[in-house]
């Protein structure tokens, strides 16, 4: 139940993050979401796309460090209090959030939430015992469509 | 204008000899040297195969007949292989940037050290130090032959020390302030650092007790010069050495500031075309290159400094006999001064293999933005080295910020760099760029 995620190493320069986009459009391959982190000097992009392995070919003959990591992607109420509940979860669980950013489709109250845990697998099982649903690539892509 | 007169005040009888009575003074010595060092193996064999002997030396011109010493043979010798007399009768060991991550070291006898000390001692003088002064010294004191070498020689001439090291350059200001120093010892740059301080303070530095400066440990303008004096109201000394010769005192400023007076009663200078190893010719610029006619513990023959300067023969009003030496108009080899800390592009990659375990791409750059020297290392990231958490790569960044200030002694800022961002070149790498070089 974990989603596959490309990082990317970025030098904070002009047009650098444009080659990326620009690489991806060429392959005709859509960017579901995106989060940036960053530095004065350099920032690691994080993209959720449809087809991860192509993606990071694609990536990677463009001369981009690219890394394929796993993350967990959750649903939650998009309203106050939907990510402090799951947090609730993941405190109780003593588990550490190394990164997490949140997105939201065109229709329904449900956002999605990604976070990358120290350990994912640990933080899937303790998610599902508290019954929040945590939803695998297959199902980030149908609700795209 | 200079806002003090200078009266041509002169240490040492030896420093005002005729050329012909410095002449005899130099054979006799240079036929000692070489019986000395015949004790080290490195000129045994050396000597042995240039087939010279002391006798064969007639005039000092015959210093040619021997073998040039260079750095990489103190890298060879690692660490006090080079080393003339019995480990006992050593009294200090002092170093400098080696080319990789080992310092050279070099040492001194008690001997060499009053030697040292009395060099020092003549160019402070010519520059405006007298007993009554109270000098502060902002280089750095440990291996480093600055701080312990000018300490000495103002000791020597009577002076008081303030021995300040470099560093909290607010600190500085108040020292300065606060003991009324009259002298100030140090780099050019930080010399701008601290009057920059000053302001910043709220205080003007010309308002300070500052009448003389003597700069060495890195290359300056005559136009810093004129910013420097303008800016603190004082008159400001050029001197020059490296540690492998003896350090400071191998040359310095009279009044007339003109050229620096090669101290030439200790050592013997050739100019010399980096590639033929021939002599210039007379006012032309070439590699200065260094025989030491007095040292005990370490003597070296013919050393090549890979400075380039131009030397100047014509006599000089302040009525010294040694020759006088331009600025170092620069290096034959890669060899950077950062804050006054020799550098080798070479260390800096001996750094980035003890982080990543394998040579990377990588480009120095450094520039003068403010009063002091900046050093940014660009360095290419490998894909096995990626992390996607921000914590490892910043934390990437700085263990190889600390590899290069452990090696090389110098903090440098370090950028990371995409692979292939770096420009490839068919030939030899490009690793630095120099944005000073352009103010010289």
């Amino acid at each position: 139940m974990k989603t596959k995620q490309l990082s990317l190493f970025l030098e904070n320069l002009p047009g650098h993050l444009h080659n990326v986009c620009k690489a991806l459009a060429d392959a005709n391959i859509n960017i579901l979401t995106l989060s940036m982190a960053d530095t004065q000097q350099f920032g690691i992009l994080r993209l959720i796309v449809k087809d991860a392995d192509k993606a990071k070919a694609v990536l990677e003959d463009a001369g981009c460090v690219v890394d394929l990591t796993e993350v967990v992607a959750t649903e939650v109420a998009d309203h106050p209090g939907g990510l402090a509940d799951i947090l609730e979860v993941i405190r109780k669980a003593e588990l550490n959030v190394e990164y997490m950013y949140a997105f939201t489709f065109r229709r329904g109250d449900k956002a999605i939430l990604v976070f990358r845990f120290n350990n994912p697998d640990a933080a899937v099982a303790a998610l599902e015992a508290a019954g929040v649903a945590v939803i695998d690539d297959v199902e980030i892509y149908g609700r795209a469509e | 204008m200079t806002p003090f007169a200078l009266e041509n005040r002169i240490w040492s009888g030896a420093e005002t000899i005729s050329r012909p009575e410095l002449a005899a003074l130099q054979v006799r010595r240079l036929r000692e040297l070489l019986a000395r060092a015949g004790r080290v193996p490195f000129y045994r064999q050396a000597l042995a195969q240039a087939g010279v002997s002391p006798a064969d030396i007639q005039t000092p011109d015959d210093v040619r007949r021997l073998p040039v010493t260079t750095k990489e043979d103190f890298r060879q010798n690692y660490p006090l292989g080079l080393l003339a007399v019995p480990r006992e009768q050593v009294a200090r060991i002092h170093g400098s940037s080696g080319t990789t991550g080992k310092p050279t070291f070099v040492a001194y006898t008690r001997k060499d050290l009053e030697t040292w000390s009395d060099l020092c001692a003549r160019f402070l003088v010519a520059g405006g130090l007298r007993p009554e002064h109270t000098v502060h010294i902002c280089f750095g004191y440990g291996l480093f032959t600055g701080g312990f070498g000018l300490h000495y020689g103002v000791e020597r001439v009577g002076a008081a020390v303030v021995p300040a090291s470099s560093g909290n350059t607010a600190r500085q200001v108040l020292l300065i302030q606060d003991l009324q120093a009259d002298v100030l010892v140090g780099t050019p740059s930080y010399a701008l650092s601290i009057a920059e301080s000053a302001r910043q303070q709220g205080l003007d530095p010309r308002d300070l007790n500052l009448k003389f400066a003597h700069f060495g440990g890195e290359p300056w303008s005559e136009g810093m010069r004129t910013q420097i004096e303008a800016e603190m109201g004082l008159m400001a000394f050029n001197n020059y050495g490296l540690s492998e010769v003896i350090g400071p005192g191998v040359s310095g400023e009279c009044a007339a500031r003109n050229g620096m007076h090669i101290q030439e009663d200790h050592f013997l200078v050739e100019c010399l075309d980096p590639d033929t190893l021939e002599p210039v010719q007379e006012g032309e610029k070439g590699e200065l290159v260094f025989t030491t006619l007095t040292k005990e513990a370490l003597p070296v023959i013919r050393y090549r400094t890979r400075d380039i300067a131009m030397l100047d023969r014509s006599p000089c009003p302040c009525g010294r006999v040694g020759v006088r030496m331009s600025r170092v108009a620069g290096r034959t080899d890669d060899m950077l001064i950062i804050r006054g800390v020799n550098v080798f592009p070479s260390q800096v990659e001996e750094a980035l293999m003890r982080v990543e375990g394998t040579a990377l791409h990588y480009l120095i750059e450094v520039g003068r933005p403010g009063a002091m020297d900046e050093a940014t290392v660009r360095v290419e990231v490998r894909p096995q080295d990626f992390s996607d958490k921000m914590s490892q790569m910043q934390s990437l960044r700085e263990r190889i910020g600390r590899e290069i200030q452990s090696v090389t002694g110098v903090r440098m800022n370090v950028e990371l760099a995409a692979p292939q961002a770096l420009e490839r070149s068919l030939g030899k790498a490009k690793r630095v760029i120099d944005h000073r070089r352009k103010e010289l």
